[in-house]
């Protein structure tokens, strides 16, 4: 549509067309930005880290001694507060989905309040999860103390919006004609869902809690504050109790980046292409289940 | 959402009579009612946060007194004479927000702009993922990043700064990378959504694609395109790690981008790693400070939400 007007242009002003190419190029120029950014961050990171990362560094526990330390409480620790994460978010973000798409009616002012409240929770710092993990789950009402349970929950509360918000999506896109053929049969409105509306929206249910879990994953800002540990030298034992004080991935790098000397700085590198290495997995399985089981209906 | 509850109560009354399954019914909104309840959680979220804050926040003012946090130009609670001028953290705050803007605004429209406007349908599919690729990596990644690499090697030697290794700059410029896709995603939605008459209008009247582009793309979708940055404060002024790591952790009042500064998310971020008790002013003042942070995100998101709707309403 756009080369008819232009070529016309040509003949009556060629400082004009310079000027438009000039701006064109000064566009990808800006898109190019990011893309050196990221091949930089990511040279970085593997030219630093590549050396560290071996067996030692998944199977040694932190010393003060960086030919000797490793994170493996810290790989325990992010692996029980994902699984906490994870049998909080499923059920709790399905079941806000659920209600916000098939039953609330938004005509009400409450069903309204709970929608613009989960987009403000979405845009909430993280850091302030962690300040309401402190005061309501650590220390307060509930009073668990610094354990995996506490760290778990905070970053459920933080990246559940991810969840909510994906699920509705994927529960939107179930066509309305599966729902009256599925009632025109005899079934009740939940079994509708049960059996029709929620297994047909799975793949994109996955889909966000798998990239909710991989905000998670790299969350370090509420953790610090809920009292994750940047020195501990046993793997979590349970969710609550004395055994419970937990580290993560995250915590044990800005633990090492913290560190003056340069070995250290290395290991924080190491852990971070671990760290990097498990979002492009959990990031290609998130995409895989997108393209693999779309529906279209 | 309407369309798919009407069909249900229509097809259930008639059914009712027939069967009268009343005991199916009541499991029916024992089931109605749990769902409510977990879609109730994120209110209480909600509540709980502004309910955790302000009760400490009440009690530090009460030990402070609110026109000393508000108008005091030195912070040092955890020293032997405490001050407590909640300025120099709010100054550090917006500063590293307003590198990060410089860097943001720029590149994030022009990316914007190339996506929506140039980028054939097929680049497109490649390089906005690319773009999204950015937003995932977690900000301790970004935070490394500042420190052992942009401030030794971009800032002291390829541009020859003689900055300290703890800098505003370094850490403001790599954030304002971490806040591009967010100005850049929401701006691109805003203006492929101008609609196409609009632009082969322009056309018509013989302009060219600049002129398109910047002349009636970016006006139109201009609600959209403020929209994305003021989220992008908001992302700015709420992340702490690059922060922490890259800028230091000095409470300092200035605009100097050259100095190491300390920002509220990093001095609350920094206070609880210690272990400090319940009750100490130490501990009220975490909560004080994350009220302020709280209110400051509060009031961009309610202007971004704002801006969203309004160009929304216009286009679709």
């Amino acid at each position: 549509m756009s080369t008819q007007p232009q070529s016309s242009l040509r003949s009556v002003s060629g400082a004009a067309r310079t000027k438009a190419i000039a701006f064109r190029i000064a566009m990808l120029l800006c898109l190019m930005a990011s893309a050196l950014v990221l091949g930089l961050l990511i040279f970085d990171v593997l030219g630093d880290g590549l050396p560290k990362l071996n067996s030692a560094l998944v199977s040694n526990f932190p010393s003060s001694q960086s030919a000797r330390a490793g994170l493996q409480p810290a790989l325990f620790g992010t692996i029980w507060i994902i699984g906490v994460c994870l049998v909080f978010i499923v059920p709790v973000g399905v079941a806000t989905a659920v209600y916000l798409e098939e039953y609330a009616d938004s005509s009400k002012w409450w069903n309204r309040l709970i929608e613009v409240n989960i987009q403000n929770l979405a845009a909430i710092p993280s850091i302030v999860y962690g300040i309401l993990g402190l005061a309501f789950l650590v220390r307060g009402p509930v009073s668990l103390g610094r354990v995996v349970l506490a760290g778990g929950l905070t970053l459920g509360l933080l990246v559940l919006p991810v969840v909510i918000i994906s699920g509705r999506e994927a529960i939107r896109a179930v066509p309305p004609s599966i729902r009256e053929g599925s009632m025109a049969l005899g079934a009740t409105q939940w079994q509708t869902i049960w059996k029709q509306v929620l297994p047909a929206s799975i793949p994109g249910v996955a889909t966000g809690v798998i990239l909710a879990l991989s905000r998670a994953i790299g969350e370090t800002a509420p953790l610090i504050v809920v009292g994750a540990a940047t020195f501990i030298t046993f793997n979590p034992g349970g969710l609550v109790g004395d055994s419970a004080g937990f580290s993560a991935l995250p915590i044990q790098i800005y633990s090492w980046i913290s560190q003056p000397q340069d070995e250290f700085k290395q290991l924080a590198a190491a852990g971070i292409v671990l760290l990097l290495g498990v979002l492009v997995i959990m990031n290609g399985a998130a995409i895989y289940l997108r393209n693999r089981y779309e529906n279209k209906w | 959402m309407e369309a798919a509850s009407a069909p249900a109560s229509t097809l259930e009354a008639p059914r009712t009579l027939v069967l009268g399954a009343s005991r199916r019914r009541t499991g029916e909104a024992l089931i109605r009612a749990l769902l409510f309840c977990a879609a109730l959680l994120s209110v209480l979220t909600t509540l709980g946060i502004v309910f955790s804050l302000s009760k400490e926040t009440i009690a530090f003012f009460g030990d402070v007194g609110i026109g000393k946090f508000l108008t005091g130009t030195e912070w040092s609670p955890l020293f032997a004479d405490p001050k407590f001028g909640v300025l120099p953290l709010v100054t550090g705050t917006l500063l590293l927000t307003a590198i990060a803007l410089v860097v943001a605004i720029p590149l994030g429209l022009g990316t914007a702009i190339y996506l929506a406007e140039y980028a054939k349908p097929r680049t497109r599919k490649i390089l906005k993922p690319m773009i999204e690729l950015l937003a995932g990596v977690p900000t301790i990644v970004f935070g490394y990043f500042a420190l052992t690499y942009f401030t030794p090697e971009v800032l002291n030697g390829l541009l020859g700064l003689d900055v300290p290794v703890f800098n505003a700059l370094s850490g403001g410029i790599v954030m304002g990378f971490m806040v591009l896709p967010t100005v850049a995603s929401i701006s691109e939605d805003a203006m492929s959504a101008v609609p196409g008459s609009l632009r082969e209008g322009a056309f018509g009247l013989g302009a060219n694609k600049l002129q398109v582009s910047l002349r009636v793309v970016v006006p139109s979708a201009l609600s959209g395109i403020v929209a994305g940055i003021v989220l992008g404060v908001s992302r700015a002024i709420g992340e702490t790690m690059i922060v922490l790591i890259a800028a230091g952790q000095q409470p300092n009042l200035t605009f100097d981008p050259r100095e190491s500064v300390e920002t509220i998310t990093t001095f609350i971020a920094a206070t609880a790693k210690g272990d400090i008790a319940s009750g100490s002013t130490a501990y009220k003042t975490i909560f004080a400070v994350g009220m302020t942070l709280f209110v400051m995100t509060l009031a961009m998101n309610a202007i971004a939400i704002r801006f969203v709707r309004r160009y929304r309403q216009v286009y679709e």
